[in-house]
């Protein structure tokens, strides 16, 4: 990773991170999803303005990717070979709160395959598995904040929660920007599927403007003709003040 | 009239359980993918500095240790310098990453960082903050990554000066973001809920 002349320098400013809105983001508890009743913390988080330590972070280096790291279809395929299901490209921005491109942002995600079986030793689902997709992928986004997978739909899968539950066909995303307090996870969804309003995993999620930013959208104008079709997902990290008018030693 | 327009941020949802297969994808022996798991070496042989290990494990409500959790950390290094674009102060020790990333043992549940003793760090008016290192918890059940920070109890004057500590209003509490020592290890339980529920915090 990035170590000596690895390391890119883009001119970030260093300042302090907007606070997050945890009413937006799912609360720690939210006992429809049964797993959080006890891995939720039920003391209040103390409220830390960030420091250095905070606010930097690690950056990676466009050179730390393989070939075919963004190509889900093909970085577990044998060869002339390719993973089965909907061909589909996921591209679109990492941008921060003032809209802003995070150029070399680290994406990385991973998905279950196009029958909702996941490579995992834990996963015991009776779907299948296509022994040419692993499903998992990575890239780096350009100058622009821009990043582009391509994959296959993953198919939808049921879980031990309620007595039928079953996820939406997703993708997990995770993220770096350019400070550790952006550290995210989240999951992207497709736009149409019925499952999303009944999903308890989803719905830790109270606000529904906050569902939509999850719903990738499919993107025709982006779509290979006779070869993929392209669902389009912009991703949001906080923003960054600037540093001018921190207090100093002086002020205190 | 200005109006104020902000995106918001993307809503954060679980890693799940399944979170080795994105992010430590050889760990599981998903091999052939990613040549080796990210953020799994932090350090090599010129890396200056105190070698350390860090290992703990991760609780429940009952107690149970989680099996299908994932750690990051990251810190400075042993002067005190961050391997970041954002690090104004100086050049970091390049052989040394700074950024740690472990999933805990699908059997024990227990963690294990190699890396090196962190230099002090300034606080935003100037003060040292003590050693310490910034941990970042998700797995299945947590919707939102947990935030905290550990540190070392061989700095006791450190510590007992830290404007973050010094922030924990129950002082009974912060016992909690201190590791036990033993030679070069470190141990860092982490209980994220119940009665030695560790502080996290909103960063």
């Amino acid at each position: 990773m990035r170590q000596g002349s690895e390391m890119s320098k883009p001119t970030t400013n260093a300042g302090p991170f907007f606070p997050r809105d945890r009413n937006w983001h799912p609360p720690a508890l939210s006992p429809n999803y049964k797993t959080s009743v006890l891995r939720s913390p039920q003391k209040a988080l103390l409220s830390l303005g960030n420091t250095i330590s905070e606010t930097t972070g690690p950056v990676f280096g466009h050179n730390m990717l393989g070939e075919l790291d963004h190509d889900l279809v093909q970085n577990y395929a044998k060869p002339g070979e390719s993973a089965q299901g909907e061909r589909i490209i996921v591209h679109g921005h990492v941008l921060d709160e003032e809209a802003k491109p995070v150029p070399n942002a680290l994406v990385e995600v991973w998905q279950a395959n196009a029958g909702g079986r996941y490579r995992h030793k834990k996963d015991g689902y009776l779907a299948p598995l296509d022994p040419n997709f692993g499903g998992c992928g990575r890239v780096i986004t350009d100058e622009n904040g821009y990043y582009a997978f391509r994959t296959v739909r993953p198919g939808p899968y049921p879980w031990p929660n309620g007595v039928n539950d079953w996820r939406p066909s997703h993708i997990h995303f995770s993220l770096f920007g350019s400070g550790f307090a952006q550290r995210l996870i989240t999951q992207m969804y497709f736009e149409g599927d019925p499952h999303i309003p009944l999903c308890p995993i989803v719905r830790t999620i109270n606000d529904p403007a906050a569902i939509e930013m999850l719903v990738a959208k499919l993107d025709m104008n982006h779509s290979v003709p006779m070869d993929a079709r392209a669902y389009r997902f912009d991703i949001v990290l906080r923003g960054r003040r600037s540093t001018m008018f921190e207090n100093r030693m002086e002020g205190n | 009239m200005t109006k104020l327009e902000y995106l918001k941020e993307s809503p954060s949802q679980t890693a799940g359980p399944y979170v080795h297969i994105g992010c430590t994808p050889n760990f599981i022996g998903n091999t052939g993918i990613f040549k080796e798991d990210l953020g799994a070496r932090m350090v090599n042989e010129q890396t200056r500095g105190q070698r350390i290990t860090i290992k703990g494990r991760v609780f429940d409500g009952t107690g149970t240790p989680l099996k299908d959790a994932m750690l990051e950390i990251w810190q400075a290094d042993s002067e005190g310098l961050f391997n970041s674009p954002s690090e104004t102060r100086g050049e970091s020790d390049p052989n040394f990453t700074g950024w740690g990333r472990q999933p805990v043992n699908l059997d024990s549940g227990e963690f294990c960082f190699e890396t090196v003793k962190p230099g002090a760090v300034p606080f935003p008016d100037g003060r040292p903050q003590a050693p310490h290192i910034n941990f970042w918890i998700v797995a299945r059940g947590i919707n939102l990554g947990l935030n905290t920070r550990m540190y070392f109890p061989e700095e006791e004057v450190a510590n007992a000066a830290d404007p973050v500590l010094g922030r924990v209003e129950h002082r009974v509490r912060v016992s909690t973001l201190i590791a036990k020592q033993s030679g070069d290890t470190y141990t860092f339980d982490i209980y994220i809920q119940g009665d030695n529920e560790t502080v996290f915090f909103d960063i």
